[in-house]
């Protein structure tokens, strides 16, 4: 396989994890209209909660879905102690508290496990998939990257379409007054949303974390590439945030591998750039003035 | 029956509503009508608790409601469609009244319970995939009063359900909420501007000034008192 497939191989597979993020930035903009810019400093810590687990030879998937659970509980209590009781009248206000939180998140990190990098074991081989005698530049550990990715969307995306709980999820999104009016318990349903989209984080966190190393800052980079997708996605749209997410991670391998590396994070800005010129409202998105 | 007793609310520092009280009888459409600013939209979220009263309470079904978090009040069985309609444009016709049906009191067959609104709202079946944006604005009006029914309420609060509406069409609105009333033996608060089409289905109107109680009468003594019908009502 040339190049290119090559590219496209290690592109989607990255792309996966930004979409990972992506998704849990777009759950919790649907939920409360704020952006989660502690979204990876919370993956970090889960990531490193399982390391520890690890570490006291606990088994893989054990600490796997513990890391999981932390996160789901951790997005809640995110909600419930910080983002709710702020009762924002500013856009700006749960900006300066998610940003406040990654600070204080990544400084905990450190003091408890340390700056320097770690590793962090992969669940499965990172050595190429061989299909008919060709080495690919995807691995069983890429594998189970698109699997566990694409079985989470589409966990999330049926529990929207097709159950009672994902309607009542959409309309407080949609008119939380009008949700309460309609007997829906829309407080509880925005934590949900909160819990469900770290969920979601502290996967991207424990897939990602085999590649780059578990450092206090390993996600910055990652919730900068997983904001673009859900920008791209539209902001409101998980299977927005699929596609933001592939096309971010193919556009930088691109750009990695026919420009060079340095130019990884400008080809990503300059996509967001052409699409938002092209469709402001994102691929996914509606244009904005829709009340009627 | 539905009873509001010595009810305040204010905005800020604006008071829009001063001590009021009335019933609203059973089977039977009580309006509220008054000028813009009177309170009368005010008053319906304070009945739901959209708006927490500073002082009076509202009493339904011998329960008091004041207090109580709106999803808990709705659930009692008082269903509100607010002004504007309160439609989710983006979800389609049937997730809108599968909506509304989640909040019913008795965890019937849901199917039947869409039925129903689909028999009284038959242009409703047919567009029950398409998105609640393409319906015109008395289809909306039909799928927000259908979404509430869907809820099987007890107690049906309609904030301006004629806004906008073409006359012939005020006209079916106006049938239907009747018939909700006086067939289907729901308490109907209905707020209006536009009073002839109100009176012509209240049993009792009460009206607003200034967020007071100016008037409660029987619907047809109030038509006729002109000196108070030209005072508030403006006609």
């Amino acid at each position: 396989m040339g190049l290119f497939g090559d590219l496209t191989l290690i592109g989607i597979s990255n792309g996966l994890i930004y979409a990972a993020v992506a998704l849990g930035l777009v759950l919790v903009w649907r939920a409360t209209h704020v952006i989660n810019f502690a979204q990876g400093a919370m993956a970090t810590f889960t990531t490193y909660i399982a390391a520890s687990l690890l570490d006291r030879s606990v088994g893989y998937w054990e600490a796997f879905v513990v890391a999981l659970i932390a996160g789901f509980v951790a997005g809640a209590l995110a909600e419930r102690l910080l983002i709710r009781p702020l009762n924002a009248r500013s856009e700006l206000h749960p900006v300066v508290v998610t940003i406040g939180l990654l600070i204080l998140l990544e400084a905990v990190a450190g003091a408890i496990w340390g700056g320097s990098e770690r590793g962090f074991p992969a669940a499965f081989s990172r050595s190429g998939l061989v299909i008919g005698g060709t080495t690919l530049d995807f691995s069983h550990f890429d594998l189970f990257v698109l699997v566990a990715v694409v079985v989470l969307s589409g966990a999330i995306l049926g529990l929207f379409r097709y159950t009672d709980l994902g309607l009542r999820m959409r309309a407080s999104a949609l008119d939380r007054e009008v949700a309460r009016l309609l007997g829906v318990r829309v407080g509880s349903l925005l934590t949900l949303g909160w819990a469900l989209a770290s969920l979601a984080g502290a996967l991207a966190g424990l897939l990602v974390a085999p590649r780059v190393f578990l450092s206090p800052n390993n996600m910055d980079s990652v919730l900068v590439f997983g904001f673009a997708a859900a920008v791209m996605g539209g902001l409101e749209s998980p299977s927005g945030a699929l596609v933001g997410g592939l096309v971010t991670g193919l556009a930088i391998s691109y750009v990695t591998g026919y420009l060079g590396s340095s130019l990884a994070t400008v080809g990503a800005a300059a996509i967001l750039i052409v699409v938002l010129t092209l469709r402001p409202e994102g691929i996914f998105g509606r244009p904005a003035a829709r009340r009627v | 029956m539905l009873t509001v007793e010595g009810l305040s609310a204010s905005y800020g520092a604006v008071q829009a509503l001063r001590d009021v009280s009335f019933s609203a009888a059973a089977r039977s459409v009580t309006a509220v009508l008054g000028a813009n600013g009177a309170g009368k939209t005010t008053l319906l979220r304070a009945m739901t608790s959209l708006v927490r009263p500073t002082s009076g309470r509202v009493v339904f079904d011998g329960k008091q409601m004041t207090g109580l978090a709106v999803e808990q009040v709705v659930r009692h069985g008082m269903a509100h469609v607010p002004e504007g309609r309160g439609v989710l444009i983006d979800l389609t016709v049937e997730e809108n009244l599968r909506l509304g049906a989640l909040a019913r009191r008795r965890p019937r067959d849901l199917r039947r319970s869409l039925d129903r609104v689909y028999e009284l709202f038959p242009a409703l079946r047919e567009r029950r995939r398409r998105a609640a944006s393409t319906l015109s604005g008395g289809e909306r009006q039909m799928l927000a009063i259908g979404r509430a029914l869907a809820a099987e309420p007890k107690a049906l609060l309609l904030d301006e359900p004629s806004l906008g509406l073409a006359p012939i069409v005020v006209a079916q609105v106006m049938e239907v909420v009747r018939g909700l009333a006086e067939e289907d033996g729901i308490t109907v608060v209905l707020v209006e501007q536009n009073v002839r089409s109100a009176l012509s289905i209240a049993a009792r109107a009460v009206v607003l000034n200034l967020g007071r109680v100016v008037a409660d009468a029987e619907s047809g003594e109030l038509a006729g008192d002109e000196q108070l019908r030209h005072h508030y009502l403006g006609y």
